[in-house]
C-alpha cells in the first residue's frame, strides 16, 4: 500500500490482524454522512440554499403521520427484496434480477385476485400472496435451474429475465387482462376491496405488509445464524474450499438462495399490487429490485442492519418526490444519491481490513 | 428478396450490432487483464448522455464522442480505483457503477428528454457507395460502423501478436507470477479498465446519435448486460465477438421486421427475443465446464494487490 506524505508524518495504510468489527458497522453510518456531505454539495452547485435543501429532502417528509407511513410502505419491498439478495450475496450467488422476481409475483398475485378474488372469500389474500411467492420463486428457478444444471452465469440470466418479465407484464395489460372500461389505459381493473392488505391506520398508507416484512427478517436472522443450513451457505460463500471439503453442496445453495429470494421479491410485488396500487399496471415498482442491491450491501447482509438500510433507501425516495414539488429538482436526484451510498460504503469498506498508521520520515528518523 | 430489403435488413443488423462490438471489445481487454467490470451498462448510458448533452449543445457530434469517451473513463477510473488500489469486490462495485450510472444519467439528462439532435450520417465513399449491390449492403455506413471494425482488428492484433498483448493476458492468468517477474500488474489492469471504459462510452455514444438519435432515461435497454453475456459467447475470443455481436444484431433486426409485417405472434413476445436468445446463448456455450475453464481468464474477478 501506498504512503501518503500528510503533515510532518507519512500515513500508511496497513493491514489488520484482525477484520474490525467496529468499523463494520462504522462503515454504512461513514458512508451515509459522506453521502449526506456530497447532497449539501449537489444542492449547493444547483443553485439552491443547502441547508434549506436538506431540509425539504431530509425532514419535511417526515412532518406528517402520512410521511412516516409512506417512509414504512416503500421500505417494506425494499427490505423484503434485500433479505432475499443478502442471503444469495453471502453464499456467493449473485441474483441481481428481483426487480424481475418482483414483477413476476405481482403477475401471478394480480392473476389470482383478477380470477378468484371473489369466489375464495377469506382465502382470498392469503392465497394471493402465496401466488406471488410461487411467481418470483419460479422466475428465480430458471437462473437457478441454468446455473446448477448447465453452469450458466446467474448474474446474466437474472438480468435479462427483468426485461423479459416487464415486457410480460406489457404484454397482458395491452392484452388480456386489459381494463375493458380503461379507456385503453395498459391497466387492469381495479381489485375487490375485500382483497387488499389492511392498513396499519387510517390517514396513512402503510399496511400489513410492513409487520409481515418484520417477521420475515426475524426469520431470516434465525436462518442466517443459528440454522445448519445458514451455516453451510455462509461457508459457501466465504471459504468456497472448506465448504467443498465439508461436502456442503453448492447446488443446495445455489436453489435455496434462489428460491428464498425470489420468492421474498414475489411477496413484495404482489403486496405493491394488492397495496398501495390496488390494481395491475405497466408501473408497479420504482426500481425497488434493483435498489434493493443497495439496501443488501448497506445493511451489511443482517436482517437488522437491512430493515435500517431499507428505512434510509426509502427516504430517499420521499426526499426525491419532496425536492420535486418544492424545489423544482428533478425526482431522479434519487438513483444519483442511492448510487453513491453504495459507492461510499464500498470505499469505507476499506477500513474494516486496514488502518491508517502514522510513520515518522525516514529522514527525521535519521536526525 | 429484393436487393432493398436485404439491404434494409443488412444496415440494420450491423447498426444494431456496432454499441454491442464496441462495448464487447472493451470489456474483453479488462476481463483478459482479470477484472470483470459490471458497469458496462452505468458507462455506456453516462457516455449516451454525455455524447448527446455536448452533441447538442456544440453542434459538434465529434466533440459530443470524445465527451462521451472522457465520462465513461472517469467512471471506470472510480471502478478501478475502487477493486484495483482500495481491493474492493469486483461484482459488487461493477453492480454499484451500473446503479450509480443510471442514477446520475436519469438525473443530469432530465433537461435533455425530448429533444432533437441531428444524427451521425452515413459516409459516402466515392466510387464504392455507388456500387450496384456492394454499394448499398456495405460501404453506406457512418463512421463509427468502420471504426468498430477497425478496432476489431486493433484489438485482435494487439492482444495476440504484440508484447503488450502478451503481458495482459498474463497479467489476466496469473497476476502474482506475472508481478514476480517484474510486470507493473496494477498499471496493465488500470489501462484495461480504462480501455474498456473508453469503449463503452463510444458504445453509449453510438445509441444516442445513430441508433436512436435521442437522449431516453435508461436507453440502454440491457445492452450493457448483453455485452458483458457476448464476451462469455465469444469464449474471450475477439473475432467471435464480432460474429456474435452481428448474430444479436439480426435477432434485433429480423423481430422488428417480424412486428412489421404482422406475423399475429405480440410485439412485445417478439421484443423478448434478444434477452432470450442471450439466455440460450449462454446456456449453450457455458454447458460444457471445460469450454469456461480453457478459456476463462484465471484470474477474472479475484483481486490482486502486489504488496499485500
Amino acid at each position: 500500500m501506498p504512503e501518503l506524505p500528510w503533515g510532518p508524518f507519512l500515513w500508511r495504510l496497513e493491514r489488520r490482524a484482525a477484520p474490525s468489527a467496529a468499523m463494520r458497522i462504522a462503515a454504512p453510518l461513514i458512508a451515509a454522512a459522506a453521502m449526506l456531505a456530497t447532497s449539501f454539495l449537489i444542492f449547493a452547485f444547483l443553485g439552491k440554499d443547502p441547508l434549506n435543501a436538506l431540509d425539504v429532502f431530509f425532514i419535511e417528509p417526515l412532518n406528517s403521520l402520512y410521511g412516516w407511513g409512506e417512509l414504512l410502505l416503500k421500505a417494506t419491498p425494499l427490505a423484503l427484496c434485500g433479505l432475499g439478495l443478502a442471503l444469495g450475496f453471502s453464499a456467493n450467488v449473485w441474483n441481481i434480477g428481483a426487480e424481475g422476481q418482483l414483477t413476476l409475483g405481482a403477475i401471478c398475485g394480480g392473476g389470482v385476485a383478477l380470477y378468484w378474488g371473489d369466489i375464495l372469500g377469506p382465502l382470498a389474500l392469503p392465497v394471493t400472496l402465496l401466488a406471488g411467492v410461487a411467481g418470483g420463486a419460479a422466475w428465480a428457478a430458471i437462473p437457478a435451474y441454468l446455473r446448477t444444471r448447465f453452469n450458466t452465469s446467474e448474474i446474466l440470466v437474472s438480468l435479462m429475465l427483468v426485461y423479459i418479465a416487464q415486457l410480460l407484464l406489457t404484454y397482458l395489460l395491452h392484452g388480456v387482462w386489459r381494463d375493458p372500461e380503461g379507456f385503453n389505459f395498459p391497466q387492469s381493473r381495479a381489485f375487490d376491496e375485500r382483497i387488499l392488505l389492511p392498513l396499519l391506520y387510517d390517514g396513512q398508507r402503510a399496511n400489513l405488509a410492513f409487520p409481515m416484512m418484520l417477521g420475515l427478517a426475524a426469520l431470516s436472522w434465525v436462518f442466517s445464524s443459528r440454522l445448519f443450513a445458514g451455516y453451510r451457505m455462509r461457508v459457501g460463500g466465504q471459504a468456497p474450499a472448506a465448504a467443498a471439503y465439508a461436502g456442503f453442496s453448492e447446488r443446495r445453495n445455489v436453489w435455496l438462495a434462489l428460491m428464498i429470494g425470489g420468492g421474498a421479491a414475489g411477496l413484495a410485488g404482489v403486496c405493491e399490487v394488492v397495496g398501495p396500487i390496488g390494481r395491475l399496471q405497466l408501473d408497479i415498482s420504482p426500481g425497488y429490485g434493483f435498489a434493493a442491491i443497495i439496501v443488501a450491501f448497506v445493511g451489511r447482509l443482517h436482517a437488522i442492519g437491512i430493515v435500517l438500510a431499507a428505512l434510509l433507501m426509502s427516504l430517499l425516495y420521499l426526499g426525491g418526490e419532496s425536492v420535486q414539488l418544492g424545489l423544482q429538482l428533478p425526482a431522479a436526484v434519487t438513483g444519483l444519491f442511492q448510487g453513491m451510498l453504495l459507492f461510499y460504503l464500498l470505499a469505507a469498506d476499506l477500513f474494516v481490513g486496514f488502518r491508517l498508521r502514522r510513520v515518522l520520515r525516514v529522514s527525521e528518523a535519521r536526525a | 428478396m429484393n436487393v432493398e430489403f436485404l439491404a434494409a435488413v443488412v444496415t440494420g443488423t450491423v447498426v444494431a450490432a456496432t454499441p454491442l462490438i464496441y462495448a464487447a471489445l472493451g470489456e474483453l481487454i479488462a476481463e483478459r487483464a482479470g477484472v470483470l467490470n459490471l458497469g458496462v451498462e452505468g458507462m455506456m448510458l453516462v457516455g449516451a448522455l454525455a455524447a448527446f448533452s455536448v452533441g447538442v449543445g456544440s453542434g459538434s457530434l465529434l466533440l459530443g464522442y470524445l465527451a462521451a469517451v472522457c465520462a465513461s473513463m472517469l467512471l471506470a477510473l472510480l471502478f478501478a480505483v475502487l477493486t484495483l488500489s482500495l481491493q474492493t469486490n469486483q461484482v459488487a462495485t461493477g453492480l454499484a457503477l451500473t446503479l450509480f450510472g443510471l442514477g446520475l444519467s436519469a438525473f443530469a439528462g432530465r433537461k435533455f428528454t425530448g429533444l432533437p439532435i441531428q444524427g451521425l450520417r452515413p459516409m459516402w465513399i466515392p466510387g464504392l457507395s455507388h456500387l450496384p449491390v456492394a454499394g448499398p449492403l456495405l460501404f453506406r455506413f457512418d463512421a463509427a460502423v468502420y471504426g468498430s471494425i477497425l478496432l476489431y482488428f486493433a484489438v485482435d492484433h494487439v492482444l495476440n501478436r504484440t508484447r503488450a498483448g502478451l503481458r495482459l493476458r498474463a497479467v489476466g492468468e496469473s497476476p502474482a507470477i506475472a508481478h514476480a517477474l517484474g510486470q507493473p500488474v496494477l498499471l496493465t489492469r488500470y489501462a484495461a479498465v480504462l480501455f474498456g471504459g473508453a469503449t463503452s462510452g463510444i458504445a453509449g455514444a453510438y445509441l444516442s446519435t445513430a441508433l436512436t438519435p435521442m437522449w431516453v432515461e435508461g436507453m440502454s435497454a440491457g445492452r450493457g448486460w448483453i455485452a458483458l453475456a457476448l464476451v462469455v459467447f465469444a469464449t474471450w475470443k475477439p473475432l467471435r465477438v464480432l460474429l456474435g455481436a452481428y448474430l444479436f444484431g439480426g435477432v434485433t433486426i429480423l423481430q422488428l421486421h417480424a412486428q412489421g409485417l404482422g406475423l399475429g405472434v405480440p410485439s412485445e413476445i417478439l421484443s423478448m427475443l434478444p434477452y432470450a436468445a442471450t439466455i440460450v446463448v449462454l446456456v449453450i456455450i457455458c454447458r460444457d465446464p471445460k469450454t469456461i475453464l480453457l478459456n476463462q481468464p484465471a484470474s477474472l474477478g479475484k483481486s490482486f494487490h502486489p504488496d499485500v
